[in-house]
């Protein structure tokens, strides 16, 4: 068995060179969507998504709202099926490749006044790799805390969660994705309703995460910081618009595609079918 | 006279061989309810927080015509087997999986929504259900006499077959629930994150409903079915004032659980004629009162002991700055210590007048200060104590400092900046003061900035 330092898949041997090149340059793609297509309630949300994400980047989904953005980020995990289409991550299903993914959804559903304290959340990031019938041990928790510290929130580690602000409660989230350690995170409008201080400490760490060579896939709300902070773009209206670099990509011309007003022709027939029979 | 006499007497006496376990059958039945108890405490707590309370209210009322039919078919069959609890808790499995596929049934495919789906299938699964138990009571003879104990519980007079299979079950279930707690914690608190970390949420949501039903019908026998539902959820509710882990919160659900169980099975051994399944639940009330009333972590006496404690807190620090206050015109504001500051006698009707309190406050205030060693009466009037006149220098410095923030940084009123500092500066803890200071640089070389505002009914003024 071949063993590389950089993949985490080992090749194996009877296999010609040039075959395991492709499978290495495949491993090296953190994330490819080939022709993906998602249906909700008979209505197509996301059409005929392509898109292979660089390594070591930081990547913005932008579109208007309904626009399927938290809806692609779902069917890449696998919580929402896809109609048509595959997802490889890291030349591998989801599945298989699950300890190497983090996920920061959005900061919406949570119930607030559940018995969990800060230390806790982050906690629970680790269960998988703890794994069935094994306690929280010790380490465990010291490894959270570390992760608490990375967020700047290891001070708040035994308090309550709704005792938190709103950019608190999403550090604490984020520490949560951190702890595992992961080669690819997917992030949710991470800096939606966060303060200042808060903005500036993700971005730090969404930059450290890059450095280390890890890739960071987010959905984006605000879109005029999307060229200070991020190397890629992506422009999704329930069409992959345009992808690229944020330099080539984020023109005006692309942006007034994504969210201009007009109902394309794909816009009025996903309305009519959404619409029922006999209406 | 003799005959009460003779009557409390054996009473008590109940209750003495009840509580010292003389009694065999006592004290299996007493073990194998306690089981019972801590296993639906834990169950219940995870019911709780998936906010599926009312589901042990579904399957324990559905159960009803499924017990009453087992009966029916199984008399029918070959009479006298109705007594076999097996028998009815199998009718009652199957009458309770039908409710809760019901209930199912109706949210998935209707727009109804939970609580009126809820209370339709309880209405038409416990009308069924009392229907054919007057059928029951018009036809049978004494065999009936075991479905009314599913119907009100008879814990303490369990056979104790039925009480082995009770404590075998419980202790499955409370093993499970250790097992598999801190994936249940999870799947209760985010499940959209245990979906995206792998697990199948709908098998662990299928374990927990296992759970909840098991226990539920185990404990039809102990508390009744119109009563259990309150077995699995007071323990949890309680435990919830009592801290904010869930694991303590588990444990102390057990606990609770356990203990209304055992005080409730005591109970109903030393008086037999109570249905024993209310006094379980009747214990697990006063628990639960008394939860409310002083648990630690959101019961009412630590709250409003608390903020009895932040407003005296408050009340000390506005009299130490009021002395303060009255005595500064007296002297240069570079040359103020703690030993000038002691010196003063302060009249007590112009130390009213700064604060602005009522009378009946005012002695209060000053009555308690006196006890903590902060204030001296002499024959002129109030004096501060040498501990006293440094925790005024402290205090006042504080709200000076607040002040000036509010004013520099905030752009709020000078006549309103007294009563903004009040309120918030008695918040700042020493980090919060450090940054205070260096935010107002000029200030901090100051000891006590001056105040931004006239204060009225200080030494050197005219009014009284």
């Amino acid at each position: 068995m071949t063993n590389s330092t950089i993949d985490h898949e080992a090749v194996p041997s009877g296999i010609e060179p040039s075959a395991s090149s492709v499978l290495n340059a495949a491993s090296m793609v953190p994330l490819s969507i080939e022709d993906v297509t998602v249906a909700y309630h008979r209505r197509p949300v996301l059409w005929n998504i392509d898109y292979q994400a660089p390594r070591g980047k930081l990547v913005a989904i932008v579109g208007p709202n309904g626009s399927g953005k938290t809806t692609l980020i779902k069917s890449i995990l696998d919580l929402i099926p896809r109609a048509a289409g595959r997802v490889l991550i890291f030349g591998q299903e989801y599945k298989t490749q699950r300890h190497r993914v983090g996920y920061v959804p959005q900061r919406t559903s949570v119930d607030w006044d559940f018995p969990v304290s800060a230390l806790d959340v982050v906690a629970m990031g680790l269960y998988r790799k703890i794994g069935w019938f094994k306690p929280v041990t010790h380490a465990h928790r010291e490894t959270a805390k570390q992760a608490l510290d990375r967020v700047g929130m290891l001070d708040f580690a035994s308090r309550q969660i709704s005792q938190l602000s709103g950019g608190q409660q999403q550090r604490v989230f984020l520490a949560r994705a951190l702890v595992q350690n992961a080669d690819l995170y997917f992030m949710d409008e991470p800096f939606a309703g966060v303060d200042a201080a808060t903005e500036r400490a993700i971005v730090d760490i969404l930059r450290s995460l890059r450095e280390s060579g890890k890739t960071v896939i987010v959905v984006h709300h605000d879109l005029q910081t999307v060229h200070e902070y991020f190397d890629e773009v992506m422009l999704l209206n329930m069409r992959l618009i345009a992808a690229g670099p944020t330099s080539e990509v984020f023109t005006t011309e692309n942006l007034r595609k994504t969210y201009g007003g007009k109902l394309a022709l794909l816009d009025q027939l996903s309305e009519k079918m959404a619409r029922p029979r006999n209406n | 006279m003799s005959s009460v006499l003779g009557v409390v007497d054996s009473m008590l006496e109940l209750l003495f061989r009840a509580i010292t376990l003389r009694d065999y059958n006592t004290r299996i039945v007493l073990g194998g309810t306690t089981l019972l108890g801590i296993s639906s405490g834990l169950v219940g707590t995870f019911l709780v927080l998936r906010k599926r309370a009312l589901a042990a209210d579904v399957v324990s009322h559905s159960a009803l015509p499924g017990i009453a039919i087992a009966f029916l078919v199984a008399e029918r069959l070959s009479p006298g087997s109705g007594r076999s609890s097996s028998i009815l808790l199998i009718g009652a499995f199957v009458s309770s999986l039908l409710g809760m596929g019901m209930t199912m049934c109706i949210r998935r495919w209707t727009r109804i929504k939970d609580d009126a789906a809820l209370a339709i299938v309880l209405g038409l699964f416990f009308g069924l259900g009392m229907a054919l138990f007057t059928v029951v009571q018009r036809t049978a003879t004494g065999n009936a006499a075991g479905l009314q104990h599913f119907i009100f519980g008879k814990a303490a007079s369990i056979v104790a077959a039925d009480v082995w299979l009770i404590a075998e079950v419980s202790a499955v279930v409370t093993l499970l629930c250790c097992a598999l707690f801190k994936e249940l914690s999870l799947l209760c608190f985010d499940e959209e994150f245990a979906a995206a970390r792998g697990y199948h949420t709908f098998v662990l949501d299928g374990i927990l409903t296992l759970m909840a039903v098991t226990v539920t019908l185990i404990g039809l026998q102990s508390v009744g079915l119109l009563l259990v539902v309150a077995l699995l959820l007071i323990p949890p509710t309680a435990a919830r004032f009592w801290t904010h882990h869930l694991t303590s919160m588990a444990l102390i659900a057990a606990a609770i659980g356990g203990l209304s169980c055992g005080i409730g099975v005591l109970l109903s051994a030393a008086f037999p004629r109570l249905a024993a399944g209310a006094v379980i639940v009747l214990s697990g009330a006063v628990l639960f009162v008394l939860s409310l009333l002083f648990g630690r972590s959101h019961g009412l006496w630590p709250r409003w002991r608390s903020q009895r404690e932040f407003e005296q807190k408050i009340g000390r620090s506005d009299l130490l700055r009021a002395c303060f206050e009255y005595i500064e015109p007296l002297f240069n504001i570079d040359e103020i210590s703690a030993r000038k500051l002691q010196s003063v006698s302060i009249p007590p009707s112009r130390l009213l007048n700064i604060g602005h309190w009522p009378e009946s406050h005012f002695q209060r205030l000053t009555a308690s200060a006196e006890k903590s060693g902060l204030l001296r009466f002499s024959s002129d009037g109030w004096q501060l104590t040498m501990d006293g006149a440094v925790e005024a220098m402290n205090v006042t410095r504080q709200h000076r400092l607040w002040e000036l923030y509010l004013l520099t940084q905030t752009d709020l009123d000078p006549r309103l900046v007294d009563r903004g500092a009040d309120g918030i500066e008695h918040a700042l803890d020493s980090d919060q003061l450090a940054r205070l200071e260096g935010l107002l640089s000029a200030a901090s070389d100051q000891r006590i900035p001056p105040s931004p505002h006239v204060i009225t009914g200080a030494a050197n003024s005219d009014s009284t």
